[in-house]
């Protein structure tokens, strides 16, 4: 009884190893292996800053790319590419390292409360409904939207200011925060040599006198930096000034004429002295 | 057994606290602010420009596109600018200021009291006026009436419904419009049964306002096809689709037009401003507003040019009360929390609620406990807190499956929550995606 019990399994595991065998064979597909080592010299942060779903799907579009040249991981920056470049014996891309500001500096005493929002605490729903609850309908309403779709613990609100922080260091340029805020308030902007930047941190499109009767801090739209700017950097629309990152030489004249302090620097050593040989202290937001 | 709809709904207190008071004209103000945009659709085109004087009735915007209305000035005087203002959810919009001189009115509007029953004018020609004297819903949308009277290809009309609910707590204006201009409301639904070729009316209104009933059925009867219909007071009655299936038994299907059940529904507002526009040849300019709310010295219900700051109304009705907690722009359940006292009065604006502190209040925010009342409440019969977690979760695939862009944000669902979820902020905002996302896809 056992023996034919015992033959009989053994033939049906036979059978269907056999069969597995031919169906794996039959219908197997193909995965180019250099995905998988791809993916493995990848982040695997999987937040979509390259524009795919994912670290995989980077993966895939690396390998089955000709060329590198539109592929770019955020996250990884350089180094991660020049790897993947090395596996896939492909062109290395290089990209300008990226950093998101926030351009809004309309901070509680510049920019008064003028009502309280009660509404469902996120950015997104209390923009469908209103302006917000300052003067300021371009400004930054702090509830942190921001906050909660950065991957990286990059971006914080700053209990003094009520505005978002980026910590640089952390921040990879994913664009994660730049598709959440619902006000386009931060921006991708190039990190710069040291990480120094100057950039325009006010978005108000109105009038200088309603503009500045809502935020102190806010840009006037006077173009007192448009003329002082010697490499025509800064534009002038709609009220506001834009400095554009490809132009600007961080010449830092814009920053000392404007009348509201919209202009912010940021890493800059302090000016008349000697410039100071590691990073200054991050200038904190005013 | 009296008439409701059949799905969900809600009873709040009605607070009906301006109810019996009679219209009064308010003051003219020093200046009004018109702005371009007191419609859904495209904004008008400005035709006047700065230091132009204009009457009352003068034309000072054009309709842009079909789906537009004209506006005129409500007061007679010089255009002041045209410069951004202040809209109700403080952002800044286009609008004419005009200073105030005088009151001349264009010699073409009759301005005397007597009633004409009868017109000579085709369906055509009233549509026409309507469309010139820059018409648009004044239940609160604010849809261009003009092309709610001209069907799409392929729908006929069978049915005029005229939405008398006001089933919003605290607002009296239609209320006060009926018992005071009762004969002109069945003229211009008699006009407005013309323009679209049907031989039936009915006005719908809550039993809670029976004084109107009364008045306008002893009206009616002189009037061939017009019909009273009291229905059973319940929240929101006045919503369209509701209104339909209180009064004819029919549900509009998801996503479809009244017209699909042969049904065109204008409110008791609209009535009345198509008789002005068609008989009188006045163009909207002015329009009932309630200012109300318990801490209020007087409610009130005045007749206020559009582009009078609101602030002039609370004044007029014994000025804001101490601890105000919020001022809002329309009823209590589908208002707007205004941010500015300067903001203007537009079509659109039906009543002025001034809360205190204590009512104003939103208590904190629980977890949800199933317990469902939320999906009773949906007059849509929609599930809400499905809805709001799929919008948390920006799961808009989700959400358009369950049907989000029925939701006519009636705010039944977050009345009745004893969670306190914000769930019509969510689901506001899940809609607006969804139709975004909807739109990008048929493009």
């Amino acid at each position: 009884m056992i023996l034919i019990a015992a033959i009989s399994l053994g033939v049906i595991g036979a059978i269907s190893a056999a069969f597995l065998y031919a169906a794996s064979k039959k219908f197997e597909v193909y995965e180019d292996p250099r995905i998988a080592e791809v993916q493995e010299a990848l982040p695997a942060a999987n937040c979509g800053g390259c524009g795919f779903p994912g670290c995989s799907g980077f993966a895939n579009a690396c390998v089955k790319a000709d060329e590198l040249d539109n592929l770019y991981c955020p996250v990884g920056g350089a180094e991660v590419m020049s790897e993947v470049a090395k596996i896939l014996g492909k062109e290395v891309t290089t990209a300008e390292p990226m950093v998101a500001v926030v351009r809004c500096n309309g901070n509680c005493n510049a920019r008064p409360r003028n009502n309280t929002y009660d509404g469902a605490r996120t950015c997104a729903i209390a923009s469908t409904l209103y302006g917000g609850e300052t003067g300021c309908s371009y400004g930054c309403h702090g509830f942190g939207d921001c906050v909660s779709v950065c991957n990286f613990d990059a971006i914080h609100i700053h209990p003094e200011t009520g505005l978002p922080e980026v910590i640089e260091d952390k921040c990879t340029a994913c664009g994660a925060c730049v598709k959440a805020c619902p006000k386009n308030i931060i921006e991708l902007r190039k990190k710069g040599p040291k990480s120094r930047r100057i950039f325009v941190s006010c978005i108000n499109k109105d009038k200088g006198a309603v503009a500045k009767k809502a935020c102190n801090n806010a840009c006037i739209g006077c173009g007192k930096c448009v003329k002082e700017c010697a490499f025509e950097a800064i534009t002038l629309e709609n009220n506001l000034a834009y400095i554009d990152y490809t132009k600007c030489r961080l010449c830092r004249k814009c920053v000392a004429v404007c009348p509201t302090g919209a202009i912010h620097e940021l890493n800059f050593p302090p000016k008349k002295e000697p410039a100071a040989e590691t990073k200054v202290k991050e200038e904190t937001i005013q | 057994m009296l008439k409701t709809f059949r799905i969900g709904g809600i009873h709040p207190p009605e607070n009906k606290l301006s109810a019996g008071k009679k219209i009064t004209p308010l003051a003219l103000p020093q200046q009004v602010i018109v702005p371009l945009s007191q419609h859904i659709g495209a904004p008008a085109t400005a035709v006047v420009k700065k230091g132009d004087l204009v009457k009352v009735g003068t034309l000072l915007a054009q309709a842009t596109g079909f789906v537009s209305a004209n506006i005129h000035s409500s007061v007679s005087g010089k255009v002041n600018k045209i410069d951004n203002a202040l809209d109700a959810s403080g952002y800044r919009r286009m609008a004419i200021y005009i200073d105030v001189e005088g009151d001349e009115w264009e010699e073409s509007i009759d301005r005397s009291e007597t009633i004409v029953k009868t017109t000579s004018l085709t369906a055509e020609e009233i549509i026409k006026r309507v469309a010139e004297a820059g018409i648009v819903g004044l239940g609160g949308a604010t849809f261009p009436t003009q092309v709610k009277l001209t069907p799409p290809p392929g729908n006929k009309a069978e049915i005029l419904i005229i939405n008398a609910a006001e089933c919003e707590p605290f607002l009296t204006s239609d209320h006060m419009l009926m018992m005071e201009k009762g004969e002109e409301v069945l003229i211009g639904t008699s006009l407005l049964m013309k323009a679209i070729h049907v031989t039936k009316a009915v006005i719908g209104i809550e039993n809670n306002k029976k004084d109107a009933i009364a008045h306008l059925q002893k009206l009616a009867v002189e009037y061939k096809g017009i019909e009273i219909q009291p229905l059973k007071t319940q929240y929101p009655q006045g919503g369209e689709k509701q209104l339909i299936d209180s009064i004819i038994r029919r549900q509009v299907k998801s996503g479809a037009l009244p017209i699909s059940e042969g049904a065109v529904v204008q409110n008791v507002g609209t009535a009345f401003a198509v008789y002005e526009a068609v008989i009188k040849n006045k163009p909207l300019i002015e329009r009932v507003v309630t200012v109300t709310g318990k801490e209020v010295a007087n409610p009130s219900n005045f007749l206020v040019r559009l582009g009078t700051p609101i602030t002039e109304l609370i004044e007029a009705a014994g000025g804001l009360p101490p601890r105000t907690g919020k001022i809002i722009g329309g009823g209590p359940m589908m208002g707007k929390a205004l941010v500015n006292t300067e903001v203007p009065v537009t079509k659109g604006s039906s009543g002025i609620l001034i809360l205190s502190e204590k009512e104003a209040v939103r208590k904190p925010m629980e977890n949800c406990i199933r317990c469902a009342k939320c999906v009773s409440a949906c007059p849509m019969g929609l599930n809400p807190t499905q809805l709001m977690t799929a919008t948390e979760f920006t799961q808009w695939d989700l959400a358009e499956k369950n049907h989000i862009t029925d939701c006519i944000e009636c705010g039944s669902c977050s009345y009745t929550c004893p969670a306190n979820r914000p769930l019509l902020d969510h689901i506001r905002y899940g809609k607006g995606k969804v139709m975004g996302i909807i739109r990008a896809r048929k493009s």
